[in-house]
């Protein structure tokens, strides 16, 4: 069987002069989850949709679970789910009246179009909301209806692109729990992702896409150890604390240690962690400056984001905030 | 949760697509798209209450609100205005049934359903066509509600029966080139808002036209206009086949009424049908 689940090499999209694709590789392994991370406008969605047979490519090959998206869309369509970034179910109709119509449509025939609806609700944990109008749906049973429907002939490779914006940060628990349920089951998902957390935790392997390029391609791991290392930071009351606290920290730390005088905040990078944060909370209470916050911080993916794009995920300030008042 | 238990399936997930039977599973899925409209006023009767309401409300106000003040120039001994005007509400009913089908492709379009659908092994062609068969059946509904409210407010249609199936024929072929448009529409505009902004287009379109009173009897080059306007086509031939002809005031136009109300549609589907195809196909670039 073949290794991978997708991949694609040089692909290209143009709209006019703008190239929404410019090269872009991707290889994404078999029962994986992959993450494709990039700026609104990176041409994250213009790679799931060539993809998924939605859009047409201007140059480069792409196989999908094996098939040539180029030479047979259709086959690959038998082959994949697309949950796109609007919960596509009809309204109006039940979650059990929206399974077994895409079953339907799925050629299943009316009687195993029944028989699978069942059972997604079920998994899906949707079953006491069937009957319901999918209007009634919180954002989070939307989605998974969403999932639901595009597992009806459990693919191979489930496209999902961001799956959880707009949903409160239940809601894309609730999402989360339901993709790594479908990558048990054997399932290779290639996400999209605003949230640079989101990509942390479900996704085995990153890539980071640019101006229709990939840029990067790791587990997060290694994409945050690139950036560095651990970071002591430290936040002083008074801003005339500031000078002290550098002092301090200048000892410790490695290479220069960065000011942010806006912010009252000293940070730097650390090799022996613990270490490092005893002696400078230590040293710092010794000299009676007073400190508003001191920890230590391990990068991020928005660290890694900023390294190598030079600018942050547009979505991480919303992000941040939305966490907060949750 | 079960993964693996359903991954593999107790349901047998093997499927057929394309292949030998395309026109087959062409029409399976149209009618599947149907389907799912039907249920919509299955699961809501309300809204073909609300459908309707527009096209009944008007009947009732234009009849006995204007009615008596009406008189049309050219109409038949004992002709009364509700005679003139029924045949026009048909014909508004269906370039009214314009917005809804465009409202229904824009919904699709923004909500995903049409991505879902393009994603999916299903032929293609029954995006559009299920949702042509869908509006063709839902206009015979109007149309059957609007006729019997009518036969109950005392309209008398006098035509040949075979005619009077004729002019039901050419209102429908209204609404089946109609659907075309609306297709196209839908697929031209950014959001279900903007639909909402073709009652602008489609009000003046019915107005200036033989729906309500005769062109004769607007400024010559208004009347011009109104007299060629297609619909006005379908209403006078309508008006003919039920019985109650106008005189004609002798203009090209008028006297080819029938064969304008089958000639019209049928270029209007030329324009539109494929300029909706090539706006579907142009979802993919």
């Amino acid at each position: 069987m073949e290794t991978h689940a997708v991949r694609a090499e040089g692909l290209q999209k143009r709209y006019g002069e703008k190239r929404a694709l410019d090269g872009f590789d991707l290889t994404v392994r078999r029962g994986t989850v992959h993450g494709l991370l990039g700026p609104n406008g990176a041409g994250k969605t213009t790679a799931v949709r060539a993809l998924a047979t939605l859009l047409g490519l201007d140059g480069g090959r792409a196989e999908v679970a094996g098939v040539d998206v180029r030479k047979d869309p259709r086959g690959v369509r038998a082959r994949i789910g697309l949950a796109g970034q609007y919960a596509a179910v009809d309204e109006m109709l039940s979650g059990r009246q929206n399974l077994e119509m895409f079953g339907r449509l799925f050629h299943l025939g009316g009687r195993r179009a029944k028989l699978r609806a069942a059972e997604l609700l079920e998994r899906f944990d949707l079953v006491d909301a069937a009957a319901k109008s999918v209007g009634d749906y919180s954002g989070g049973m939307r989605r998974r209806l969403d999932l639901a429907a595009s597992m009806i002939l459990a693919p191979e490779v489930l496209f999902l692109d961001e799956p959880t914006t707009g949903l409160d940060p239940r809601g894309r628990g609730e999402v989360w729990a339901a993709v790594r349920a479908l990558v048990e089951g054997g399932t290779t998902v290639l996400l999209t992702t605003q949230y640079l957390e989101e990509a942390d935790r479900l996704a085995s392997r990153i890539t980071v896409i640019d101006q229709g390029r990939a840029i990067a391609d790791d587990t997060p791991a290694a994409l945050k150890s690139a950036v560095g290392g651990d970071r002591i930071e430290v936040v002083v009351a008074e801003e005339s604390e500031l000078v002290s606290a550098l002092a301090v920290v200048a000892r410790v730390c490695e290479g220069e240690p960065s000011v942010d005088r806006a912010e009252r905040r000293v940070h730097a990078a650390v090799s022996d962690r613990v270490a490092a944060l005893t002696d400078v909370a230590r040293t710092l209470q010794d000299q009676g400056v007073q400190v508003e916050d001191i920890g230590l911080r391990r990068p991020s993916l928005d660290d890694v984001f900023l390294r190598l794009t030079g600018h942050r995920t547009d979505s991480a300030e919303p992000a941040e905030a939305e966490a907060v008042a949750a | 949760m079960s993964a693996e238990l359903t991954a593999a399936g107790p349901v047998d997930l093997s499927v057929e697509s394309g292949g030998q039977r395309r026109l087959y599973w062409a029409v399976s899925d149209s009618w599947n798209v149907v389907r799912r409209t039907l249920t919509h006023y299955r699961r809501q009767p309300v809204l073909i209450v609300w459908q309707l309401g527009f096209p009944i409300v008007s009947v009732l106000l234009y009849a006995y609100v204007f009615g008596g003040a009406m008189e049309v120039p050219g109409s038949e001994p004992g002709a009364t205005y509700r005679d003139f005007l029924m045949p026009g509400m048909f014909v508004m009913t269906m370039a009214f049934g314009l917005m809804n089908t465009a409202t229904s492709v824009v919904h699709d379009a923004t909500k995903g359903v049409i991505d879902r659908f393009r994603s999916m092994p299903m032929a293609p062609s029954a995006v559009v066509g299920g949702r042509a068969v869908t509006d063709l059946l839902v206009a015979c509904a109007e149309l059957t509600i609007l006729a019997l409210t009518a036969l109950a407010m005392g309209w008398r249609p006098d035509g040949e029966p075979l005619a009077m199936v004729g002019a039901f024929g050419l209102i429908l072929l209204l609404r089946f080139c109609l659907i075309w448009a609306g297709v196209w529409l839908g697929l031209l505009v950014p959001s279900p808002e903007a639909a909402g902004g073709l009652y602008a287009l489609i009000f003046p379109v019915t107005m200036i036209s033989s729906i309500f009173v005769a062109p004769s009897t607007m400024p010559g080059w208004l009347g011009t206009v109104a007299a060629w306007n297609p619909i006005s086509s379908t209403g006078a031939a309508a008006r003919e086949l039920f019985g109650y002809p106008v005189a004609s005031d002798g203009s090209w136009i008028q006297e080819h009424a029938v064969l304008m109300a089958a000639l019209w549609p049928l270029v209007l589907t030329a324009v539109f049908l494929p300029l909706a195809v090539r706006r579907f196909q142009r979802l993919s670039r």
